[in-house]
């Protein structure tokens, strides 16, 4: 699995829970190293221990860990450049989502070998949506609902989110978009840069 | 078309646009274009007043703005800030102007700081936005890939660190030593080379063991050390053998100082938990200087004969390489020692004076 993504859950459980649990976490997956190269790729296995003990330390389910992982992405200052690249998919919260089908090819624009499951919008009434997260990436699309949320959240939109589990195509979130301009969101500046 | 119609048009495909009359005053500007100037309205203005033209030079003029109408536009604001901007001019029916329509090429990373443009101020086709994102995306895995390679080459030291590291002494080894030998040899500057090999020192294990013997070469490298400079390289070649190399140094009255110095500290007794340790030492010493192109092993070979010389002269001694006469090596004075034809007579403790001899089969 690409470095990014083994990187992601380090960063995540390291500021969130402290250097001290995620120590404890890369021992009992026997990582022998408790810091992960970004840019390098390690294999499946090690990256599936490693959430394994993530949950054991946490106590907690994967899905609600890799929920959390997705919010934390976005809406920690640590990962401010992921949350302006995310922002670049639209001016809008409905932009956004629309931009989500491109989202594979806009992360292999950034990182060539960086393959992220296909991504697909259906929009079934006003305002109500489905993403359909393909497979190839287990967890993905719990990772996606807490990006979702938090992407909503640096919108100002007011949405509700569901996995609605397993379809032929993969698995479903249902979106509702219930106001687009519900609060006054984060600003986001073309030529601001990520520090 | 209407004149309103074509400003509407433009407007939303192009809002960077600005319609001119014959005499080249804006009669309608578009909002994004409008929008980096914010309190000084460009309609009514020449738009040469409002530009400088850098490509094609020289232009100053309507007419001549519109002979460059095949080509590609590069101007500047003339007030500050004076950004960059590409653009193309399209002559309409004949008395009734032209259009202009700009864009910020590779000056659009600072266009959008400085001029605070959002993803609305660019039409739907334009790439600005994905180009930005694109800046920013490999700027964030350009920064990854950064810090992974400092990380890499902290690490390659580290690992070259020790493979040139004998661990006892923290001295160089053997192969850092050949790597240096082989560095200085390719360069013009003089060096000489010591080879310096321990006098008693296997009495010292045979009595006290391997860890008295531990202690004495550990004690050894520090005053080695000492004894030269940070630029000289002392290695640890063999179990009782150092080769010392003094950069830019070829005085044989200092050389042999150095020598002389090392041997009489060599000498004060070591002490070991109770017990005392009493060695000595030899020295051999070779200036690059005595050879026209010298090789590693030539060198080698040349230090290792005074060595002999040196041990042959009754230990501690110190021995410079003779070039006419290899079997005859000099002491600083000039006063040759001589090399006996009978062999390597036994040290005083009863060993080998030396077991391997410093220099490959291919030497000499």
């Amino acid at each position: 699995m690409h470095g990014l993504v083994n990187k992601a859950l380090q960063s995540f459980v390291c500021n969130s829970y402290g250097q001290a649990r995620w120590i404890r976490i890369t021992e009992a997956a026997q990582l022998g190293f408790i810091e992960f190269e970004a840019m390098l790729v390690y294999d499946d296995a090690t990256s599936h221990r490693l959430l394994g003990e993530i949950c054991r330390e946490l106590g907690r389910p994967p899905e609600e860990v890799l929920e959390d992982l997705g919010t934390y992405l976005v809406s920690n200052p640590r990962t401010e450049a992921l949350r302006r690249l995310l922002r670049f998919g639209g001016v809008s919260y409905l932009e956004f989502l629309h931009s989500l089908d491109d989202l594979p090819d806009r992360a292999r624009l950034a990182v060539s070998d960086l393959s992220l499951p296909a991504l697909e919008l259906h929009e079934h009434t006003q305002g109500r949506f489905t993403l359909t997260c393909h497979p190839g990436l287990p967890g993905y699309a719990h990772v996606m609902m807490g990006v979702l949320r938090a992407m909503a959240d640096d919108y100002g939109a007011l949405v509700m989110l569901e996995h609605e589990g397993q379809s032929s195509e993969g698995e479903v979130i249902a979106i509702t978009l219930i106001e687009s301009a519900f609060a006054e969101g984060r600003s986001f500046e073309l030529g601001a840069r990520a520090g | 078309m209407r004149a309103e119609d074509l400003s509407q048009l433009l407007g939303r495909l192009c809002p960077m646009h600005a319609l001119l009359d014959d005499s080249g005053n804006v009669t309608h500007v578009g909002p994004t274009l409008q929008k980096l100037r914010p309190r000084v309205p460009m309609v009514g203005q020449k738009f040469l007043e409002l530009f400088q033209l850098i490509r094609p030079r020289s232009v100053t003029t309507m007419s001549g703005l519109l002979d460059a109408s095949g080509s590609k536009l590069h101007l500047r604001f003339r007030d500050a800030p004076q950004t960059a901007l590409k653009g193309v001019i399209v002559p309409l029916a004949a008395g009734k102007g032209a259009v202009v329509n700009l864009s910020f090429g590779i000056s659009i990373l600072e266009a959008v700081q400085d001029y605070d443009l959002t993803s609305t101020d660019f039409p739907g086709t334009d790439l600005a936005i994905e180009l930005l994102y694109l800046v920013e995306a490999k700027s964030a895995a350009m920064e990854a890939s950064r810090t992974l390679n400092q990380r890499l080459q902290g690490a390659m030291i580290a690992a070259e660190e020790r493979a040139f590291t004998d661990t006892l002494t923290g001295l160089k080894n053997r192969r850092a030593m050949d790597h240096i030998l082989s560095r200085l040899l390719s360069g013009s500057a003089p060096f000489a080379l010591m080879h310096l090999d321990l006098d008693y020192f296997k009495s010292v294990n045979d009595r006290l063991g391997h860890a008295a013997g531990d202690h004495v070469l550990q004690h050894v490298a520090r005053i080695m050390v000492e004894e030269t400079r940070d630029e000289d390289t002392v290695a640890r070649v063999g179990g009782d053998e150092f080769v010392l190399i003094f950069r830019h140094l070829h005085d044989r009255a200092r050389l042999d100082g150095i020598a002389r110095r090392l041997i009489a500290r060599l000498e004060e007794p070591i002490f070991f938990g109770k017990e005392v340790c009493r060695i000595s030492a030899s020295a051999g010493t070779a200036l690059s200087s005595q050879f026209r192109a010298p090789d590693a092993a030539q060198v080698l070979n040349a230090a290792d004969m005074a060595l002999y010389a040196a041990k042959r002269a009754g230990r501690a001694c110190h021995r410079f390489h003779r070039p006419e006469r290899p079997d005859l090596c000099e002491d600083h004075r000039g006063q040759a020692g001589f090399r006996g034809q009978a062999g390597p007579a036994t040290g005083h403790d009863g060993s080998p004076p030396r077991a391997e001899p410093l220099t490959g089969p291919g030497a000499g």
